[in-house]
């Protein structure tokens, strides 16, 4: 690997007191993946520690389901299901499904616009390591003091009451609050990143009206991320700071009120959960068009409507709220926002529909986890809109009935979508088919034990079953329905498994796959399969919306689809990539700085957490001498480019 | 090929059979179980009201899903292509009248809907008016409900007696606020919710929260806390039990007969010993420091949040060992766990026989019917 | 279908200061993510504004009720001191042009002397605010005392632990231009930490104006 010219960048290095280690300069090889900067590498990392916490996450789930398979049950005790529900819906929310939505992003998003990476590829590694500290910080709680147990929402007062009031057990309060505030500023970073790549960084010719539904949803995502965060930052510091420092922001006797916290919270959390669905949709309005062979059904619309619910979805939170007092005027706002907010909803399924209409249509396991999304996410969309009746809204609140409807939207929604995303995108991502029979399995096992699991949910909630319970009486008529959503989580969880042995299966014996299995339309769809480092060898240059797809096919006078000759299109990108010496090419170089740096976090986190004064200095410190080293280190070393 | 094709159609008429069992089997008795905590058994106007308010949307929501789920499986299945078919099809980008249309549509059935949905916010919010109310105060706790009847000042806990046809005022507060140095429990954010006779409402310490209640009819309509608060959130059971005026008026007067002098003594024997007035109280118009008051709590069909039925084996294991039996605090001695709820008296000395005696002492003293359990506990 | 051979990477098309690398929106990269940065940052600080205003006033009802010399406002503050330290705030955002107009022009040694007033200026600041909090701590106001305990330090505390951060950054700034590393090609940084220090003070302004001037009973 050392070279003459390599012994001479050495000696022309800046001073040995700010590069206390070499640079790496590796990018194969197992050790490059922790010094990566490739929005691809990052992108499977933030794909693979998502889905291990799915599983965690889906594990949590199946110990609740089983507490309550049976009334007064005892497999778990209160404090422990209060932990595991808390934890669940954290684990999904901040270490599932935003991750994977970065995951996408990351490696698609550039791809899409004909980059070659992120605006800031450090930044980019930055974010991932975050997560992933953020994640284990997390969960060490489990054996520090115990797991956060307020709920995933972290309702105050119980949540800000001083531990020594005895209100709420253990200091998981405490991990909760620092690891989540941990999780959002790498989120802001990734948010900032996706932002001044798309803004910045897209090919000659792809103007914004050319860009794939996906890259325009994470655009609105990656705004409303930057906008959500800060608000429940704040909340959270206040909850810690009444912990910890007897401040009083939600102290009744002095005035506070828990209502601000409230309102803080859900200021942040409604546009979360479009902040975790979007992408979904996104996935689903590249996947039909693909799968029925035409164009998405009124393309204009389907942006703007994405951009709309982005808007609207500030104007709708206190939904979260109506049963908390906020008197008659407010609630009828809300009330109404929030059904407003269902029309451009609406409108993307019909689009959708009308996608596949008049196709030809190819049942395969990424269309069908598509159609699947459509459905189940209508399903809960209707659910979310009978929550905009107010005074039914009250009898719905707090019950069985809305754990439905966002399982129903997040789950029969998003995490159908991100199943369908890895069947669609496995073959660029890996170079390998995923097997379509047990692709197959495993959506039919998702679709039956979804729904097994969550339809009773909509009864239970009407006939008087609370949620966050960790337990309920006999004699309430409620056991069968539990038990079949016990049954159901068990078939969601062999589903699952399906996928593992798939992905396992696939690694050692899939078929590989050419640049292109599936006919699509998009841009990463024009280079190899998995993607070289630099992506594409010439930039391309952007005619038409789904340009990829026009370099296939055009249209005759009747609009029907017409194959160009062969070799329009993918042959002359293998001429001019042959004729590109890829080392020519620069690509930012690899670097520890940000791992570093993001260490820093957990230590100034476990600081705070325990209070402990020397912690919280040594990791500042840390932190400073981290931000320093990759301050003074160029995004790309100046004798870097060998294509690596 | 056809085999796939059938293969394909099985499938799906599979999935769909499966649905509709599941479906079917929470339709079967369209109002589901008679638990007297079922929104879809309303037994006063106002849960009334909202039934009836969501109702004809349910309806036209459950169309539009069939239509929806439907339209998703038939284009599935209608345009596939057949392996080896090169279909040339027509590359629609849209259509501007479709799409107007199906914006204005769903725009137009929500307006419908928001109009009764603002009227019967509005109906729910009036405050009832005249003679005719009853006014209580709910005070909610960990892990437990206070009621206070404004006009007698009867202090009662988890069990709401109302007469049946007389709107009830509720005015729902926290615990009373402690400022001095140390002290930090003003509580938490409860919600009351009895579902066949209204919606639910928070309970936010440090605010005043209003919700009304009506029965049509006697009977007894089961609550639940719905807002997470803690260890034993699942444990925060209620009553209420509407009653004839006559009834209730009886009732009444019997709450508000005090202690006699004797079991006012023993009381305070007992309290020399374990200090049970610090926190309780034996004054049927004093609320209890921070537990519930023991006045009349014989007379109460369960106790500890609803959830125990007053007997004695029951009382006699929650004064020895209240812990064990719902979860409140763990270990005391854990700083790190909580030191709210009744304490776990054995472990302070007492015995089994002096927490037996103690239980028959508040089932014989403070009872004011002859019959143990109350008529009103069997329905 | 064009293929035009343009071998360029993320590295160049994104290094700022550049003016021959494009970007679609003619923003350098650094400079539209510091803009969106501060976009966020302002909802932040927003956060606690608001929580300021909706709990102000409270106290007289609840934890100063009844109190012989209740810890407020009217009592602690001293308007004509925090004037003069909001006016030194407000002068190191003119130090700040000037830094970057020195080093636009080529004059590093302008740009040191500017870079150091800056940062000199957010310290007096940051020192008038020490001296107000401890001067308050004396007076027996602390987080827990009452709301506007609570409300104030944090508001305040987290302003100055911004404008703290920002005096760091400008003296890394200026250290740099000492040891000869911060070249004119570079100006666009310290036209970046320019914007975070103008937003830094302009946040201030909003504060000083909803906490120290409007009265409050």
């Amino acid at each position: 690997m050392t070279t003459v010219e390599d012994a001479h960048a050495l000696v022309k290095a800046p001073p040995l007191r700010t590069r206390l280690t070499q640079r790496p300069r590796t990018t194969t090889g197992p050790f490059s993946w922790i010094t990566t900067v490739d929005h691809k590498k990052i992108a499977i990392m933030y794909g693979a520690l998502a889905l291990f916490f799915f599983l965690v996450g889906g594990i949590e789930a199946l110990f609740i389901r089983l507490q309550l398979a049976q009334p007064n049950g005892t497999i778990l005790s209160a404090a422990r299901y209060n932990e595991f529900f808390t934890m669940h819906g954290t684990t999904m929310v901040f270490l599932m499904g935003m991750p994977l939505a970065a995951a996408f992003g990351n490696y698609l998003v550039p791809l899409m616009i004909g980059a070659r990476d992120v605006a800031f590829p450090r930044l980019n590694m930055l974010g991932f390591w975050i997560f992933a500290f953020g994640g284990i910080f997390i969960y060490s709680s489990f054996g520090l003091g115990g797991a956060p147990n307020g709920g995933w929402f972290g309702y105050a007062p119980l949540t800000s009451t001083p531990m020594s009031a005895g209100l709420l057990p253990g200091r998981g309060v405490d991990f909760w609050c620092v690891g989540l505030i941990m999780l959002g500023i790498g989120s802001v970073a990734t948010s900032v990143n996706f932002l001044v790549t798309i803004l910045n960084m897209r090919a000659p010719g792809m103007t914004m009206m050319r860009m794939p539904v996906f890259v325009w949803m994470m655009l609105v995502i990656a705004f409303l991320t930057l906008f959500a965060m800060p608000p429940v930052t704040a909340a959270l510091i206040m909850v810690f700071m009444d912990r910890n420092f007897h401040t009083n922001f939600f102290n009744a006797a002095a005035g506070g009120d828990p209502l601000v916290y409230q309102n803080l919270f859900w200021i942040f959390g409604h546009p979360e959960v479009y902040i975790l669905i979007l992408p979904g949709m996104g996935i689903v309005s590249e996947i039909l068009p693909v799968f029925s062979r035409k164009p998405l059904f009124g393309y204009s619309i389907v942006v703007f409507s994405g951009i709309a619910i982005g808007f609207l979805g500030w104007g709708v939170w206190a939904h979260h709220m109506f049963a908390s007092g906020l008197g008659p005027i407010a609630v009828s706002a809300f009330g109404l926002s929030t059904m407003l907010i269902a029309i451009p909803t609406g409108v993307k399924i019909f689009n959708w529909l009308g996608t596949v209409w008049g196709g030809a249509v190819r049942l395969r396991t990424p269309m069908l986890f598509a159609l699947g999304f459509i459905a189940q996410f209508t399903i809960g969309g209707l659910s979310g809109v009978m929550h905009s009746i107010v005074p039914s809204d009250t009898q719905q609140t707090d019950t069985y009935f809305v754990v439905a409807h966002f399982h129903y939207v997040l789950f029969g929604g998003l995490v159908f979508a991100i199943f369908g995303g890895f069947y669609y995108w496995w073959p660029k991502f890996f170079g390998k088919m995923l097997n379509e029979q047990m692709g197959k399995l495993n959506f039919w096992l998702l679709v039956i034990g979804f729904n097994l699991t969550f339809f009773p949910m909509h009864f239970l909630g009407f006939e008087g079953q609370p949620r966050r319970t960790y337990t309920y009486p006999s004699g309430m008529g409620w056991d069968t329905m539990n038990l079949l959503a016990t049954i159901g989580a068990f078939i969601i969880a062999l589903g699952v498994l399906v996928f593992l042995v798939n992905v396992i299966f696939t690694a050692r014996r899939g078929e590989p796959a050419p640049a292109d299995p599936w006919d699509a339309r998009t841009l990463e769809w024009s280079i190899p399969s998995p993607p070289p480092e630099y992506n594409f060898a010439t930039v391309p240059i952007v005619t038409h919306l789904d340009d990829y797809w026009h370099r296939k096919y055009t249209e005759d006078d009747e609009g029907r689809l017409v194959k160009l000759p062969a070799g329009a299109a993918i042959d002359t990108d293998a001429a001019t990539e042959a004729a590109v010496d890829p080392h020519s090419i620069h690509m930012p170089s690899p670097s520890y700085w940000p791992l570093v740096f993001a260490m820093a976090l957990p230590i100034i986190g476990y600081g705070f957490v325990f209070k402990n004064w020397y912690l919280l200095a040594l990791g500042v410190v840390w932190g400073f001498f981290g931000l320093n080293g990759w301050a003074y280190e160029p995004a790309t070393e100046p004798d870097a480019g060998e294509g690596h | 090929m056809l085999e796939r094709t059938n293969r394909v159609r099985r499938a799906a008429a599979t999935a769909a059979v499966a649905l509709a069992v599941v479906v079917l089997a929470g339709c079967g008795d369209k109002t589901g179980p008679n638990n007297k905590q079922n929104a879809l058994r309303p037994a006063g106007p106002y849960a009334h009201q909202i039934l009836n308010l969501f109702t004809p949307f349910f309806w036209v929501a459950v169309v539009i899903g069939v239509g929806v789920v439907g339209a998703t499986i038939y284009v599935a299945l209608r345009f596939r292509e057949k392996p080896g078919e090169e279909r040339a099809v027509k590359q629609t980008h849209g259509n501007v009248a479709l799409e107007i249309g199906w914006t204005i549509i769903p725009a137009l059935i929500l307006m419908v809907m928001a109009v009764p949905t603002v009227a019967t916010i509005f109906s729910l919010a009036k405050r009832p008016t005249g003679p005719n109310v009853v006014h209580v105060t709910v005070s909610a706790r960990q892990w437990w409900w206070q009621f206070t009847y404004d006009d007698t000042h009867i202090v009662t806990a988890n069990e709401l007696h109302i007469p049946v046809g007389q709107p009830v005022s509720l005015t729902l507060v926290g615990p009373p606020p402690c400022n001095s140095p140390g002290c930090y429990n003003n509580g938490v954010i409860h919600s009351f919710w009895v579902p066949e006779l209204n919606g639910k409402k928070d309970v936010v310490p440090g605010r005043t929260q209003f919700l009304k209640l009506k029965a049509d009819r006697p009977g007894t309509f089961l609550g639940q806390c719905a807002e997470y608060c803690g260890l034993s959130h699942a444990n925060m059971r209620l009553r209420v039990i509407a009653q004839t005026p006559a009834d209730y008026q009886a009732w009444v007067q019997r709450q508000l007969q005090p202690l006699s002098a004797a079991a006012l003594a023993q009381f305070s024997k007992y309290n020399q010993a374990w200090t049970c007035l610090a926190c309780h109280s034996d004054d049927p118009k004093t609320p209890g420091a921070i537990a519930p008051n023991l006045t009349h709590v014989a007379d109460r069909c369960m106790f500890a949040g609803d959830i125990f039925p007053t007997d004695e084996s029951h009382l006699t294991d929650w004064i020895y060992n209240a812990p064990s039996m719902k979860p409140m605090q763990e270990n005391p001695k854990n700083p790190l766990q909580p030191k709210v709820g009744m304490p776990n008296f054995s472990s302070v000395g007492m015995t089994k026989a002096q927490a037996n005696e103690i239980a028959k002492f508040l089932l014989s003293n403070t009872a004011t019917t002859d019959q143990q359990p109350p008529v009103e506990c069997r329905s | 279908m064009a293929q035009a051979v343009v071998t360029a990477g993320p590295g160049e098309l994104a290094h700022g200061g550049d003016p021959e690398h494009y970007t679609n929106t003619g923003v350098s990269n650094a400079k539209l993510a510091i803009w969106l940065f501060l976009s966020s940052e302002a909802l932040f600080f927003g956060a606690f504004i608001s929580t300021y205003f909706l709990y102000r006033g409270r106290d007289a009802q609840y934890l100063n009720k009844g109190v012989q010399n209740p810890l407020t406002p009217d009592r602690l503050f001293n308007i004509p001191f925090t004037s003069i330290t909001s006016f030194v705030l407000l002068m190191s955002s003119l130090t700040m042009v000037l830094a970057l107009a020195a080093i636009q022009r080529g004059d590093h040694r302008r740009l040191r002397i500017w870079l150091l007033a800056t940062a000199l200026f957010g310290l007096t600041f940051v020192g008038g605010q020490v001296f107000e909090f401890t001067e308050f701590y004396r007076h027996g106001l602390h987080l827990s005392t009452n709301m506007f305990g609570t409300t104030f330090y944090v508001l305040t505390g987290l302003h100055g632990a911004h404008v703290t951060m920002g005096i760091i950054w400008l003296l890394i700034l200026w250290g740099r231009s000492m040891g000869d590393r911060l070249p004119t090609e570079k100006h666009e940084a310290v036209e970046i930490a320019g914007l975070y220090w103008h937003f830094v003070d302009i946040v201030w302004i909003f504060i000083f104006t909803a906490v120290y001037l409007i009265p409050q009973h």
